[in-house]
């Protein structure tokens, strides 16, 4: 389940420690194999780049378990800090929108009034090589 | 992005009632789990293991087939469910995004009280238990159509969950032997829905137009089979099944084709298949990508969503900014199953005729105009309207709104009928012309047709003395006791008379000749 996720300025690798070190190592030695790497990097198209990018990661998993050493037996996990806000509910009206002409201009290509982008994720049948997703 | 979305796990409401022929060699017939439902987007899917049909071959393991369904269906709202943009089809492109529909950086979701409303009425129709508290989450994937990079939906404590809906299935090869049977929901939940991709194979390109996804209404279904007292088996998911025959198709030849892998020693794959209408079987899609991984997370710009009852209601608060169970609860509209009860009760009716009536747009509704204004009986009424005015639709493909024949009109000619003026026969016969010819009214037909029934019983009576006068071996092996001889003379004054004789009242006049 949620353990408490603690943001210790990974913002994204706050829920997915849990993930990982289960994988690379369940005593929490440190090593993040490059299959998990590979893994992530298709998942979250960020590029680790270096061996020491990924040792860094290793590092901070580490520090990060040290949340191991608090004992959560039978306290209810906080699953954000908002718990305890009201969440605002909006009216169902139309205040928004008519802005194609502003949004488009952030397009790199625009086809008419549709944004372009690289294609992908089409049915199998009709392609051979599917492209990498290329970031821009 | 796309419009405020609903999933659940189930079959869209028109095609529940639909006559599925569960004569299917799989026996699929009640193997269908709900999954959850989403707002504008996706229902988590949750293989249930139902009680399954089996198919047997050669003596081996009999084998027995899951199926999940998650069903996207689009709230009916004015705006967005997390942003204020229209909803509304066949907009240009890309004008009815905002900036939060965008993810242009900086904006935020903000919750649109009207679909919490519609999830909560969607789920006390369903018999779910609502859950006062929900929490919203993120999904992670990549497609052009997500420009967020993440759908906003509720993984793991959604709006509603562990509901069922009963619904009718034609059992055998008679439409009248109809079967009621119960499916689970899993769960309901609120959830965006994407943007539209149209792929552009030429050019190499895709386009996008973040408004809102095609289609109101969409279902993915999880196949997976098994062989009875054994684990699951592992599912596919087939996507984008837009209309119950094809969905039932694409289910048929998954489970057929899984059953043939795993009987030739291969395995099933964990993946995403589409189905191909021409082929009619299911194909893969997502290439290289093995298992997602969604990378789930709670959405970090959304509190909790709690709901109340009028008990814990807190005093003093903001109408608008709390929504009641209860009150939700009260304003439920009739649903179709106590329609259908008060159908049965009312009018006598078989329940399966009730589901039939209920079953096409409009027709509840006509038919309850002919009742109102004839004095015929409702169970005539009822056999009229299911089976020759339903008849005369079906074949020209019209709907109910679109007959040339009006409640009025039928209404006319059934109390014509009632009243003897004329025969079953000639009430068909007009019903006919009434089709064809517009504004006509069934006495003008009848009138016009020379159909009246003959009224003087007299004169019937001399026309049988005739034809009894004029068929004397007839009459003879009647008295012999041929009792098939006595219809040939009925036919022969019905003859006599141009069809204008009520059969039953020939008979009456015959027999009582015959035995004096």
């Amino acid at each position: 389940m949620w353990a408490r996720v603690v943001r210790l300025g990974f913002w994204s690798w706050g829920s997915w420690r849990r993930g990982f070190t289960s994988k690379a190592d369940p005593q929490g030695s440190g090593r993040v194999t490059a299959e998990v790497i590979e893994h992530l990097e298709r998942l979250a198209l960020v590029d680790f780049g270096s061996q020491e990018a990924v040792a860094r990661l290793e590092k901070a998993i580490a520090f990060a378990d040290r949340l191991r050493a608090v004992d959560t037996d039978g306290v209810e996990p906080m699953e954000s800090v908002l718990e305890d806000r009201c969440l605002y509910l909006r009216s169902d009206s139309v205040v928004e929108g008519n802005c194609a002409e502003e949004l488009l201009q952030n397009a790199h290509r625009v086809v008419e009034e549709y944004f372009v982008a690289p294609p992908g994720n089409i049915s199998l049948p009709k392609q051979d090589e599917q492209e990498p997703f290329s970031h821009n | 992005m796309a419009a405020p979305m609903l999933r659940w796990c189930c079959l869209g409401r028109r095609w529940v009632l639909a006559c599925i022929d569960g004569g299917s060699r799989h026996g699929r017939g009640a193997a269908i789990g709900f999954t959850s439902s989403r707002k504008r987007g996706q229902s988590s899917v949750a293989q249930q293991p139902l009680i399954t049909a089996q198919k047997s071959r050669k003596g081996e393991h009999k084998w027995a087939a899951v199926v999940g369904l998650e069903i996207h269906a689009q709230i009916s709202s004015n705006s967005k469910l997390f942003s204020g943009s229209q909803v509304h089809f066949a907009a240009p492109p890309n004008s009815l995004v905002s900036f939060f529909d965008a993810s242009l950086p900086g904006t935020l979701p903000v919750l649109n009280r009207r679909c919490v409303e519609a999830a909560v009425m969607t789920g006390l129709a369903l018999s779910c238990r609502i859950n006062k508290k929900s929490l919203f989450d993120r999904k992670h994937y990549f497609y052009a159509d997500l420009p967020a990079g993440y759908q906003i939906t509720q993984q793991r404590l959604p709006i509603a969950v562990n509901g069922s809906l009963a619904y009718s299935v034609c059992a055998g090869k008679k439409p009248s032997q109809v079967i009621t049977k119960t499916v689970r929901i899993k769960q309901i939940q609120l959830e965006q829905d994407s943007g539209k991709s149209l792929h552009d194979e030429l050019r190499s390109q895709t386009l996008i137009d973040l408004n809102r996804a095609e289609g109101q209404l969409r279902v993915d279904a999880n196949i997976s089979v098994h062989h009875p007292g054994e684990p699951l088996g592992v599912r596919t998911e087939v996507k984008n099944l837009n209309s119950a025959r094809f969905l039932a198709k694409a289910i048929d030849s998954e489970i057929e084709r899984q059953i043939h892998e795993l009987e030739n020693g291969r395995e099933i794959l964990n993946e995403t298949r589409s189905f191909d209408y021409k082929l009619g079987c299911t194909m893969p899609m997502r290439d290289k990508e093995g298992k997602q991984d969604y990378r789930f997370m709670p959405e970090p710009n959304l509190p909790p969503l709690l709901l109340y009852d009028t008990a814990s209601l807190p005093p003093g608060a903001d109408p608008q900014q709390v929504i009641n169970i209860d009150w939700i609860r009260e304003r439920l509209p009739e649903l179709p199953s106590e329609t259908r009860e008060k159908l049965v009760q009312q009018y006598g009716m078989l329940p399966e005729h009730s589901f039939a009536l209920l079953n096409e747009v409009g027709l509840l509704e006509f038919f309850q105009n002919v009742i109102k204004e004839t004095r015929a009986e409702p169970k005539k009424v009822t056999s009229w309207v299911l089976n020759i005015f339903l008849g005369f639709l079906k074949q020209q493909n019209l709907a109910v709104n679109e007959s040339p024949v009006t409640p009025t009109a039928l209404a006319e000619l059934l109390s014509l009928l009632d009243r003897k003026a004329i025969s079953s026969s000639a009430a068909k016969q007009v019903f006919e012309e009434l089709w064809r010819s517009k504004g006509k009214t069934p006495s003008q037909i009848v009138s016009e047709k020379r159909l009246e029934l003959m009224q003087d019983e007299e004169a019937l009576e001399r026309v049988c003395h005739a034809v009894m006068e004029g068929h004397p071996q007839v009459v003879m092996d009647v008295k012999r006791g041929n009792s098939r001889a006595i219809n040939k003379l009925i036919g022969l004054v019905r003859k006599a008379t141009l069809s204008r004789a009520d059969p039953t009242v020939i008979k009456e006049i015959l027999e009582k000749k015959l035995s004096s």
